[in-house]
């Protein structure tokens, strides 16, 4: 198997962002769904008026995440943002807990 | 190739319903949704039980394996009996429209793309984009571990990449990229590398390759964002009496000083020793006090507890008693 050497130059963050026809293309699906999922409170774009909203790549990450919810398991936007967001909460706390345990816990 | 007890894998009875069937699919598919489960597993679990759920909610696929016949268990040596799929009529909706290519052999055999259902579908069908024809992406995580991130450098990770064949046959080919990450990653982050995905046919642009970052836990240091925490054991004198202690950072051990009078659990800051940022901005490190206590397992150490029980006025207990 041959390797193929690849740099990375593109990093989606807070400091790469995409604004809304960029992301749909990305994440190949309509603007019209990255606005249904902006109402929805699922992606939260920096900036007022939809031209200018710019989206991090936590964005990019939830969009694909909520697409999948949505036709696996049958939610709807509101759905999926609220488990994406219960998801992040619990992922935190184990984070939390883990240090907590590594303080406390038995060396 | 393996027979598949789709049965079993949804864990329905052969008689079920089609509503029994689809409340399983439901109940199993939050329990193991690759997004939500936290279960070991938990996506090879998922890709079995949509593949199991693809056969079992299309009536036509459904009756046709179940003309395979019950004997069959899962795991056995199979071959596609030579009639397969004659006596059927096929309505060629391509009814999930999922990616397939991650199914089993087994599913391929039966009901992919070169079998009568795939090609049943494909004549009723037709390709999913009518225009553009634009490769498909692929998504992959990539596990480094905190000190490759810290510093940057090259992976080397392994792909497997579904290829359409003229005949119509998908053939997984492996292949490998060798990508160098920048200094700083976090995790989470999403890394694109353009035109990595697949080829399009009929000269399209190639889709592109998303690479999703994932930390390998560490022993010692867990982040947050840029931030690095690390608890610290220390003596009761180094925290009663202040110290200068090694603490190990990502950049190599700093000597920290320790306040006196520091208490169990207390937060310090060493600034800037945390994951690079953009900017030559960084995170912090975080070093959590752990008092640990000498072991009284010697009559030397049993007789500095005994003086300090004497000679210190000291009750751990004062709070416990004042809010009585």
């Amino acid at each position: 198997m041959n390797v193929q050497e690849v740099t990375v130059i593109e990093i989606l963050d807070e400091t790469r962002t995409l604004g809304i026809v960029e992301l749909a293309a990305c994440a190949r699906v309509e603007p019209t769904r990255v606005v249904e999922m902006v109402e929805a409170g699922l992606l939260e774009p920096v900036g007022g008026a939809m031209e200018q909203w710019r989206f991090a790549g936590r964005d990019m990450r939830r969009l694909r995440a909520a697409e999948r919810l949505v036709a696996d398991l049958g939610v709807n936007l509101a759905g999926a943002a609220l488990i994406l967001d219960l998801i992040e909460e619990r992922d935190a706390l184990a984070r939390r807990l883990q240090q907590l345990n590594s303080l406390f816990g038995e060396t | 190739m393996d027979y598949k007890d789709y049965y079993q894998i949804m864990g329905v009875a052969r008689g079920a319903s089609q509503e029994e069937i689809k409340r399983a699919y439901r109940k199993l598919a939050r329990k193991y949704h690759p997004d939500v489960s936290k279960e070991p597993n938990a996506e090879e679990r998922f890709k079995e039980l949509q593949e199991a759920y693809e056969v079992l909610r299309d009536p036509e696929k459904r009756a046709a394996y179940d003309q395979l016949g019950a004997r069959w268990k899962a795991g056995q040596e199979f071959r596609p009996p030579p009639d397969w799929g004659r006596d059927f009529e096929f309505s060629g909706g391509f009814a999930g429209g999922r990616d397939e290519t991650d199914f089993s052999d087994f599913f391929a055999s039966l009901f992919g793309a070169g079998s009568p259902f795939g090609r049943a579908a494909r004549a009723g069908g037709g390709p999913r984009r009518g225009h553009a024809p634009v490769g498909q992406d692929h998504f992959a995580r990539i596990e480094i571990s905190l000190e490759d991130a810290y510093r940057g450098g090259a992976h080397t990770i392994e792909l497997k990449s579904p290829e359409l064949q003229a005949d119509g046959h998908v053939v997984v080919k492996p292949r490998a990229l060798r990508v160098t990450i920048p200094a700083g990653i976090l995790e989470g982050q999403q890394i694109r590398l353009a035109g990595q995905g697949s080829s399009a046919t009929g000269g399209g642009r190639p889709g592109d390759l998303y690479l999703e970052v994932a930390f390998r836990p560490h022993p010692l240091f867990h982040v947050e964002g840029r931030d690095i925490t690390l608890t610290l054991p220390v003596a009761p004198w180094e925290a009663a009496l202040g110290a200068t202690v090694p603490v190990p950072t990502l950049g190599g051990p700093v000597e920290m000083r320790i306040p006196p009078g520091a208490k169990a659990g207390q937060k310090l800051r060493l600034k800037g020793r945390g994951l690079p940022g953009p900017g030559g901005s960084a995170g912090d490190q975080y070093v959590v006090l752990k008092v640990v206590l000498p072991p009284a397992d010697s009559p030397r150490a049993r007789a500095l507890y005994e003086q300090m029980k004497r000679e210190l006025a000291f009750n751990p207990r004062a709070d416990l008693e004042r809010g009585r």
